[in-house]
């Protein structure tokens, strides 16, 4: 493990921060589907369609393991990161089809420090997919669970 | 899939189990969720989980995988004027994800689904919600995963039809 960039005392609260770009490719849906979603509108461009979400798009599992993927790659990786403890909700809100642009937008929302182990700080992000057209197809919300880089320090100061 | 007015409250689908091992834990965590706790056996022991765990979506996503598996296990009789049920819908969503405990390799994991409310859409006369209560436990009966899970089921008739 590398010494990390960012501890629980770098997210603050109202901070909002945009990361990378993907295109969503029809081969890694038809992959992704086919282990875990393998519903026609996941698999078939023609199912896609004529079904109800007008298109080939990704299982909404696979959105949230391509947000996943992108947290890490733009600060997760590079942070003392120590999990999430769940998700408080995710909104499917648009699909993600075959071909779309995404970009990763992340709001801090609040945080505070953790009472049973005072090494461990948490903090509450919105997490967004948005597409090209600026639409939000993919909206979370949730703890995630870091470590301090001052460990025992008052809550709010870094 | 039932129709949506055939679905009932309180009815519980058994959706099986699921056995991780290692490699797949690493195998989905090196494309979807490449933290050293969920891709390095030697290096998660000091993590903080002590050892090698699946990533939560991980967790998640086979829910959904033995969800697929068990519909299309159980096709629906038509009805009686020859109307074939509906396929599962898609899903505008989940609340309250908890993983509150890790996968560790060599865990099977029994998930399991149970109706707790159905919603009419406004905008949809044709489609209802089913919310679900959606778990997974591990061999030892400790729970790994439960969310309130939500998809768009076809009516028979439409509302207000």
């Amino acid at each position: 493990m590398r010494q990390p960039k960012y501890y629980w005392e770098d997210f603050r609260p109202g901070e909002v921060a945009e990361f990378g770009e993907k295109t969503v490719t029809k081969d890694e849906i038809i992959e992704f589907a086919s282990e875990f979603d393998p519903q026609p509108f996941h698999l078939d461009e023609e199912a896609g369609r004529q079904s109800i979400l007008g298109g080939l798009c990704a299982s909404g599992w696979h959105s949230c393991a391509m947000m996943m993927r992108m947290m890490c790659d733009a600060y997760v990786l590079d942070s003392a990161s120590m999990g999430a403890p769940g998700v408080d909700e995710v909104r499917w809100k648009k699909p993600v089809y075959a071909g779309d642009t995404i970009r990763l937008r992340r709001t801090c929302l609040e945080r505070r420090v953790s009472k049973s182990r005072p090494e461990m700080g948490l903090t509450r992000f919105r997490l967004e997919l948005v597409n090209q057209k600026g639409e939000v197809a993919v909206s979370s919300e949730g703890w995630a669970m870091y470590g301090r880089r001052h460990p025992g320090a008052v809550a709010g100061e870094s | 899939m039932p129709w949506f007015e055939d679905i009932k409250t309180g009815s519980r689908l058994e959706l099986g189990s699921h056995t991780f091992t290692a490699e797949e834990i690493i195998g989905f965590a090196r494309k979807y969720d490449p933290q050293y706790f969920h891709v390095d056996e030697e290096a998660a022991k000091a993590g903080p989980f002590g050892g090698l765990t699946a990533s939560g979506w991980h967790t998640s996503a086979t829910w959904m995988k033995l969800m697929i598996a068990t519909r299309q296990g159980a096709k629906e009789p038509p009805d009686a004027d020859g109307r074939q049920p509906p396929a599962g819908g898609p899903s505008p969503g989940f609340l309250d994800m908890k993983w509150p405990n890790p996968v560790r390799p060599g865990d099977t994991i029994t998930y399991a689904s149970e109706v707790v409310g159905k919603i009419d859409m406004k905008t949809r006369p044709e489609w209802g919600i089913v919310r679900s209560l959606n778990t997974g436990v591990n061999q030892r009966g400790e729970p790994v995963l439960s969310f309130i899970g939500q998809g768009l089921i076809q009516r028979r008739h439409p509302r207000g039809a």
